[in-house]
């Protein structure tokens, strides 16, 4: 944690990524509006007294739906990392262990999945499931694992022929206690910072989403819906598209920095 | 030698069997999406008041009515053929259509590469020659936030910025609508047909609608390259040569540009390949808000519209054009350095 402060780069990532959980955390209590509360005389008002971020095109108040709009955003963010993450740690980690034929079908099955660029994967999956939240956050984690098996297993590969491994394995620890207990836990660093840095692109891609109309419902507040919802009076109202972006931007900078900073902290050769 | 050349065929003709694997999985995966969508794809095409007799017709024509291995047996023979089936929306062969749209994302992506390198590899020498000082924080900040901004908003910000107000560049399409059809078609590449038909108003034109796009694409790649470019050269910049260079007197200009750098130019290809390949990824949503009529365009509007033979042909094209490329990257790297064997 210490080392976390020493280093710039990660306490600036900590305090963005910080402020988005506090804001999803206490979203009730910090909006100054109801999200979903419209006003048409008011619609489209700028940034003033009463509103400080002004108002969308059906008068709800900017500031409490980008305020709300963090819960999403969080939700589907911890939501696709505990779909994927365990599962490409487990198997990165068992398939590098095991080694032979394991390892050959887990590297032939995430090169397939590794063809295709992830948004469009993760488009194309979206659209065959059908809207919902769990759609989504299905549709990116399927495009997730395979990235994190790799990098368990490259991570495993470099340590299974240590010594301590063998002393392990010599004291006859089975190979599922030795995956768990001495290559699995020396993997979570690496994996840590790769799912940070991924975790930027899970905004985006969430974002993207939104801003297609695909995943949450319509009037859920959401970053990417709302961009959408304001492209229409880009060029005279601006800010109804511009602050959801900005919004988006430094939450996705607040992942990206904190990752690059954990690389420093754990993994100092790269 | 002999020996030598056989080891480089054989490790060759793995690399190809490896792609052809992938390409069969590919196939597979898109086949399968295919099968989860909820939409009836019989209904889609009869329509909900059919009689049951046209829907079973409709639906033997489709071959739904046979076993899961025979229809991905037809699908994989299909595809093997060039038949990637009817788009419901264009109404036209999905195939057809992908022809169609393809070469404006072509030509889209290829001038964003191009101020990809033209920025970011400066960029990335610069930042690896000043390690820790400010040009180097100032190009780690600059592609982080490059990192960090979704395409599709960074698009209407430039449409804002530079055409609403500042009037610079023109909006949204390809050309504007007085010059629609006016080039003959020959390569589908806008910029160089209009050149060969000697349409020079029109090349300016088609060069200012072209500009704001390429440049919120080609930002994202300059991100990803000015920061592999840093790192390689930082490499190199480690090695003993670049120490006998600088104890020999030479200029460090000519250290950095002329001996580092054509020592990181083989990496840095298969890096330029890659975010090619990236680009067509960012293509998706950028051609969206510029409404360029690329196959990212093409593939949004069939999403929306549930068009599911439109969305996997073209998820599959840009899965095999993402393929190649990496090929292409890994040939390349193995053809350019002579120690790789």
């Amino acid at each position: 944690m210490r080392a976390l402060f020493a280093n710039p780069v990660a306490a600036a990532g900590m305090v963005i990524v910080s402020a988005l959980v506090l804001a999803a955390l206490f979203a009730p209590w910090l909006a100054p509006y109801d999200p979903l509360t419209q006003n048409l005389d008011g619609r489209l008002a700028p940034a003033g007294d009463r509103h400080l971020l002004g108002t969308d095109a059906l008068g709800r108040d900017i500031l409490s739906r980008l305020l709300w709009g963090a819960r999403t955003t969080l939700l589907i963010v911890v939501l696709v990392t505990v779909a994927s993450a365990p599962l490409g740690l487990v198997l990165g980690c068992v398939a590098g262990t095991l080694g032979g034929w394991a390892d050959i079908a887990l590297m032939r099955l995430t090169d397939i999945f590794l063809a295709f660029p992830r948004l469009i994967l993760a488009l194309a999956l979206a659209a065959a499931l059908g809207a919902g939240l769990e759609n989504a956050v299905l549709a990116i984690a399927v495009t997730a694992w395979p990235v994190y098996a790799r990098v368990a297993r490259a991570e495993t590969l470099a340590i299974r022929d240590s010594d301590f491994v063998a002393a392990a394995r010599l004291q006859g620890a089975s190979t599922w206690r030795i995956v768990r207990k001495q290559i699995m836990p020396l993997c979570v660093n690496s994996l840590v910072v790769r799912v940070t840095l991924d975790m930027a692109g899970i905004v985006l891609t969430a974002a993207g989403f939104g801003f297609l109309g695909i995943g949450v419902p319509p009037s859920t507040p959401e970053w990417g819906a709302m961009i959408a919802a304001g492209r229409e009076y880009l060029f005279d109202q601006w800010w109804v598209a511009t602050v959801p972006g900005l919004a988006i931007v430094f939450v996705s900078l607040g992942f990206n920095l904190l990752g690059d900073g954990l690389r420093d902290i754990l993994d100092p050769q790269t | 030698m002999a020996s030598a050349s056989r080891r480089r065929l054989t490790a060759a003709a793995r690399q190809v069997a490896g792609v052809a694997f992938t390409l069969f999985g590919l196939l597979v995966v898109t086949f399968i999406i295919g099968r989860v969508i909820p939409i009836d794809p019989v209904l889609a095409v009869v329509g909900d008041r059919a009689s049951p007799e046209t829907y079973a017709a409709a639906k033997a024509a489709m071959g739904l009515d046979r076993s899961l291995a025979v229809q991905f047996g037809l699908y994989f023979q299909g595809i093997l053929g060039g038949d990637f089936g009817t788009s419901v929306v264009t109404t036209r062969p999905v195939a057809d259509d992908i022809a169609r749209y393809f070469p404006a994302t072509m030509e889209l992506a290829t001038v964003a590469i191009l101020i990809g390198i033209a920025l970011g590899v400066p960029a990335g020498v610069l930042a690896a020659s000043r390690r820790g000082r400010w040009p180097d924080h100032l190009v780690r900040v600059v592609s982080l936030l490059g990192y960090s901004t979704p395409a599709f908003w960074l698009g209407m910000i430039v449409l804002l910025v530079f055409y609403a107000t500042l009037g610079w560049a023109a909006g949204p399409g390809r050309i504007d609508v007085y010059y629609v059809d006016i080039v003959t078609p020959v390569t589908g590449l806008l910029l160089l047909d209009a050149a060969l038909d000697g349409e020079w108003e029109i090349l300016r034109n088609a060069l200012s609608h072209l500009a704001l796009p390429a440049l919120v694409l080609g930002g994202f790649s300059v991100a990803y390259i000015a920061r592999m470019t840093r790192s390689l050269m930082v490499e190199q910049l480690g090695q003993e040569y670049v120490l006998a260079a600088r104890a020999k007197g030479m200029s460090e200009a000519r250290v950095v540009w002329r001996h580092a750098l054509a020592n990181a130019a083989v990496p840095l290809v298969t890096v330029v390949a890659l975010s090619y390949g990236a680009l067509l990824e960012g293509s998706v949503l950028t051609e969206t808000v510029f409404a360029w009529p690329g196959l990212g365009s093409y593939l949004t509007n069939s999403l929306l519209n549930a068009d599911m033979n439109a969305v996997l042909g073209s998820t599959l094209v840009i899965g095999v054009v993402f393929l190649s490329l990496n090929l292409v990257a890994d040939l390349l790297y193995t053809l350019l350095d002579p120690r790789v064997s």
